[in-house]
Order: structure tokens, then C-alpha cells, then sequence
């Protein structure tokens, strides 16, 4: 059977579990397409023996009829999680060689599964970025390219690796983590459905922490069925983690019914924002009228505070991460720098962490630094951790009243060139402007990709749900995905 | 607030950073523009707002205070840069 790769995962479990084909094939077919695809940059560290050993136990399991559903699945997981044995250097020079000693959480729950994993996958460095152009192993290039044009686009980030390998084919879902929209905004770039719990579903545990507060760890796929059969081997409560919930994991899967008549989806009047493309308005109008049509009932909502959402990000995202990478001292794994004569400990660490540290994350730790210090910590920090309390208030009050779902825009743009906002780290961060809300509130948020601008590059439309209600928005998610009818795959031209 | 660049010098020190002193102006420069944009959270009344410490109201849980793993040394020293006789190994800390 041909492009096995090409299958969703409720497609290749189904044929699994039915013996229409095994684990091997469709590993195969992965890894094959994997290789085929190194102009892309997205695997980053491959594993076919792991991958074709894990598929072998697998089919085993398939034939003693111990199969969950994600049993046999060929995955990317993304170089942010720990993998024992495996390199996990979340993208940066400064973990160079680490092989951890044990394994995440979440891929452990996967691995238990029966998933597999074909390699490690590109993203940001310490998932700092919104275009995959901050790695130590260089750029990720997206599968889709603006009609005729060559122009290299970019995947988006930080989990552009994950992004463009599934676009691609090269696995049949991978996992991403979202801090302020990084499952999302690359999941928009190159259409396929990306989802981040609300915080607490999935732990964090053994995934490489750069805001504690905001971190989540999701699926990305070629469907929303799949997001809900992968986020249900993700999630749980972890003793490990001691802000993951103790909450019963729910049938996700179950939860899509096709159903929404009745409920209540609302349109941020915050989210039109001033310079923003026809085709996305357009694109957020068709949306609306999609899930009316489904039997929703549409209101127009306010959010006030969503301007300064990115603001309160700005601050709170680097003040977390100056002490989350202050562990990054050269003692206890990765880079050390070479030391001159006299070098004491404290010349070890500052040259260490200017040899390791890329300059995105240098610059987000010092903001850090400097936003946490003693004299600016009132005026900025706590300023900051106010104005996210108020804006998670403001979501608060729309669901107080009856809303069940908020629609938006997934990104302020379609996928841009490589290159072409790398200079202004202010404008870079402008990405997330539609989804970094999210994280600040806590909320389950989801990019669907719902049609194609101008120059054929996918857009996404967001929605966001009630805090533990990821079934309820993969619902309403799967409905705008059937009546968008998005269909439309890159040519491979890689 | 604008940081000159004896503070950029200032805050990468704190950050433990080695920063030269030519490139000093440029990051003091990086460091303005950000701020400038976080600048907008003052337009914003937080009067009688509780800072948040966390998206969902929870009390930390705790576990019994008891040893519940342990005896890997190897493990835990196998990815040092410097590890001899069983520690972790530095440059000099006390002269």
C-alpha cells in the first residue's frame, strides 16, 4: 500500500486494528518520507531503530488485541521533551550532547500507548519564537509556498518543526507546547489543527520549562478527531507535577458529536484589529456564519483588557524564563565554555551562557532579569501579574453569560518569508497577539484550518473554550472543520 | 524608563550573561523597545487587582515529607561537562 504516511490517525488505527496493514509499513512509509524531506529541516534528530523497534512491539500488540488507540501511531515529538536516550536540547547550543536519563511524562504516556516516535523535531530555541528562526539548527522551511514563488515561508513557531512535519507527511501527528500560541500560530501557517489544553490537562513534567505559569503541552494533527484521540493518551494528572489537575481525563473523541445547536459562540470585538488582512476578516466572517448555520447562536462579546494581553506576556513569560534557564550553568549538563587562566566559577557561568544562549533567549532572560529586579519588580512584574488577572476576568464574565465557545482569528497574517521579521523582535511578537490571551487565562484554545488567502497559504480561525471543557471545543471545532471542508495539502516540492 | 548602557551592563551581570562591552549600546537599544512596548500596562487601572500567582485557584498539594527516589549518582552525573570521583566538578569557588 502506498503513502501509508499520508493517513490520519483514526484512519491508520482503524486499519491497524482491522490487520489491514501494520505498524512496520506504515513506520516505514514515515521514515522513508522523513528522509526524503531534509530541505525542509524539520527532524532534528532522528531515530529509526527506536522507531522500528516500537513499531514491532506494536504490531505485537495489535495481535494480541491490546491495542489503544494510539498503538502503532508514528509520531514527531518535538526536541522541547525529554526522551531518555534520545537528544532533547530544546533547540539550543547550550544543551548540546544532553541525553536525559529519563523520559517526559507525556511521551512516556504516549510510549505506553504503543506510539512511536520517529525523531525529534525543529522548533524555537526554548520554544522562544514565532518563526523557527532562533534554532541552533537552523531554520525550518514550511511545505507551502505562495502559488508559483519559490520564496522560502516560514512554518511559524516555536513549534514550526512539529508544524511543517505533519504538513508534510512525514509523521501522522506530532506533540507541541504552547506558552503563547505556539501550537497554534504554526498551526495555522501550515494548515492542520492544532490544539493547547487548558492548563494543568497534560504535565509538564520532563518537558524543558520556559514559563512555568503558561507552558501546555498539545496535540498537532491532521484533524480534530486526531487531536482528541492524541490529547487523550497525552493528558492526566501527574504526581510529578504539581500543578496538573486532578481531574477524571474524559472521552475527547466521544465528545465530537456534530452537535452544536443551541449553544452560544462569541466574536471579540478586541480581535479586529486595525491593519489586518481582507482574507482573514473574511475568512473569520465565513466562520461565524459556518457555525450559525450549524445552529449556534452568535453574539458579539468584549473582551477590554485584550490589548494589553501581549504587554503582560512581555513581561511575565521573561521573568519566568530568567529563572527557569538560570539552571543552564554549565555544571550539571550540556555546554561548558572553555576557560582561560585565573577563571574563576562566575567567569564560567557568564561565558557559558553567552556561548549556549541564542540571542532571542539572551535578550528574554535579561528582560527577565531586569523586570524581576529589586526597585522594578512592583512597576513591572506584579504590574503585570494584575493586568493577567484582569483579562482572565474578562473571560470569565463572557462565560458567566452563557458563552460557551469565543471565535477569533487563528494569526494576524499568513505565513511570512524567512527572514522578514527577524530584525524586530517587537514586531515578531505581534504573531501571537490572537492567541497568547489564551495562555495567560489558562483556557483550552484550538487552531482549525479553515481556507486559503490569496496566494494559496492556509489561514486558521481559533477557538477558544471553558476551562476543562477541551471536549465541548473539539466538538464545536470539528463542526467549523466539516463545513470549511479544508482539504487543501502543499506540493511536494521538497 | 529608559535603560542607559551601565544598566544593560548592570542586568546582564545579574543574568549571569558575559555581554562586550561594544555591544552594550546595541542591547541597551533591544532592551528600550521592549520596554517601551510594555510601557501600555500603566494606561491599565489595577487598583485593588490581586497580582496572580496562578490560572487556577489551587493550594499547592503537598506530599509526606519521606525519600522517594534516589541512588542515582551515575545517572545524575552522566551528562556533566566535569564529573570526577562522584561529584560534579568546578572551577575553583574559594580562593
Amino acid at each position: 500500500m502506498s503513502e501509508l504516511n499520508k493517513l490520519t490517525v483514526a484512519e491508520a488505527r482503524d486499519k491497524l486494528r482491522a490487520g489491514d496493514i501494520t505498524s512496520v509499513e506504515l513506520t516505514e512509509a514515515c521514515l522513508a518520507a522523513t528522509e526524503a524531506a531534509s530541505a525542509l529541516n524539520a527532524v532534528v534528530h532522528h531515530t529509526p531503530e527506536l522507531a522500528r523497534e516500537q513499531a514491532k512491539a506494536a504490531d505485537a500488540r495489535l495481535q494480541a488485541g491490546d491495542a489503544p488507540a494510539m498503538c502503532g501511531i508514528p509520531l514527531g515529538i518535538k526536541d522541547l521533551f525529554c526522551t531518555k536516550g534520545v537528544p532533547s536540547q530544546a533547540a539550543s547550543a547550550i544543551l548540546n550532547g544532553f541525553r536525559p536519563e529519563y523520559e517526559s511524562t507525556v511521551t512516556s504516556q504516549l510510549f505506553d500507548a504503543g506510539a512511536v516516535m520517529i525523531g525529534k523535531l525543529n522548533m524555537d530555541e526554548f520554544a522562544m519564537g514565532s518563526s523557527n528562526e532562533t534554532s541552533t539548527y537552523g531554520n525550518v522551511v514550511n511545505p507551502w509556498r505562495r502559488g508559483n514563488e519559490d520564496t522560502a515561508l516560514t512554518p511559524g513557531g516555536s513549534s514550526g518543526g512539529s508544524a511543517a512535519a505533519v504538513a508534510a507527511d512525514l509523521c501522522l501527528a506530532a506533540t507541541g507546547t504552547d506558552t503563547g500560541g505556539s501550537i497554534r500560530q504554526p498551526a495555522a501557517f501550515v494548515g492542520i489543527t492544532g490544539l493547547k489544553p487548558t492548563y494543568g490537562r497534560c504535565s509538564r513534567w520532563g518537558i524543558v520549562a520556559f514559563a512555568s505559569s503558561l507552558d501546555q503541552a498539545g496535540p498537532m494533527t491532521k484533524t480534530v478527531r486526531d487531536a482528541a484521540i492524541m490529547l487523550q493518551a497525552m493528558a492526566g494528572h501527574d504526581p510529578k507535577d504539581s500543578t496538573s489537575a486532578e481531574l477524571a481525563v474524559p472521552d475527547f473523541e466521544a465528545a465530537i458529536t456534530g452537535d452544536i445547536r443551541g449553544k452560544t459562540v462569541g466574536i471579540p470585538k478586541e480581535y479586529r484589529m486595525e491593519g489586518m488582512p481582507d482574507d482573514i476578516e473574511a475568512l473569520w466572517a465565513t466562520g461565524r456564519e459556518m457555525l450559525a448555520d450549524a445552529g449556534a447562536k452568535i453574539v458579539d462579546i468584549s473582551l477590554p483588557h485584550t490589548k494589553y494581553a501581549l504587554p503582560a506576556y512581555y513581561v511575565v513569560a521573561p521573568a519566568e524564563a530568567s529563572s527557569n534557564l538560570a539552571r543552564y550553568d554549565g555544571v550539571r549538563y550540556g555546554h561548558r565554555a572553555k576557560l582561560g587562566q585565573g577563571d574563576g566559577i562566575t567567569e564560567m557561568y557568564e561565558k557559558t551562557r553567552a556561548e549556549g544562549f541564542g540571542a532571542e533567549v539572551k535578550r528574554r532572560v535579561m528582560i527577565g532579569t531586569y523586570v524581576l529586579s529589586a526597585g522594578f519588580y512592583d512597576a513591572y512584574y506584579n504590574r503585570a501579574r494584575r493586568v493577567r488577572a484582569l483579562i482572565k476576568k474578562d473571560f470569565e464574565d463572557v462565560f458567566a453569560q452563557g458563552v460557551d465557545a469565543i471565535l477569533t482569528p487563528a494569526t494576524p497574517s499568513a505565513a511570512f518569508p524567512l527572514g522578514q521579521e527577524f530584525d524586530d523582535p517587537v514586531q515578531m511578537y505581534l504573531n501571537d497577539v490572537f492567541t497568547v490571551t489564551v495562555n495567560l487565562a489558562g483556557l483550552p484554545g484550538i487552531a482549525v484550518p479553515a481556507g486559503l488567502d490569496g496566494q494559496g497559504l492556509p489561514l486558521g480561525l481559533q477557538l477558544i473554550g471553558k476551562p476543562w471543557e477541551e471536549g465541548e471545543l473539539l466538538n464545536f471545532a470539528q463542526t467549523l472543520e466539516t463545513r470549511a471542508g479544508f482539504v487543501a495539502k502543499p506540493s511536494n516540492w521538497w | 524608563m529608559s535603560i542607559d548602557r551601565d544598566t544593560a551592563r548592570k542586568v546582564a551581570k545579574l543574568a549571569r550573561i558575559k555581554v562586550e562591552e561594544d555591544d552594550l549600546d546595541a542591547l541597551a537599544g533591544e532592551f528600550n523597545a521592549i520596554l517601551g512596548f510594555v510601557e501600555q500596562l500603566n494606561e491599565v487601572d489595577v487598583e485593588g487587582v490581586e497580582p496572580m500567582t496562578s490560572v487556577t485557584p489551587m493550594r499547592l498539594k503537598r506530599r509526606e515529607d519521606v525519600v522517594t527516589d534516589g541512588n542515582q549518582q551515575e545517572k545524575i552525573l552522566s551528562n556533566a561537562p566535569d564529573a570526577r570521583e562522584g561529584f560534579f566538578a568546578v572551577p575553583k569557588v574559594v580562593e
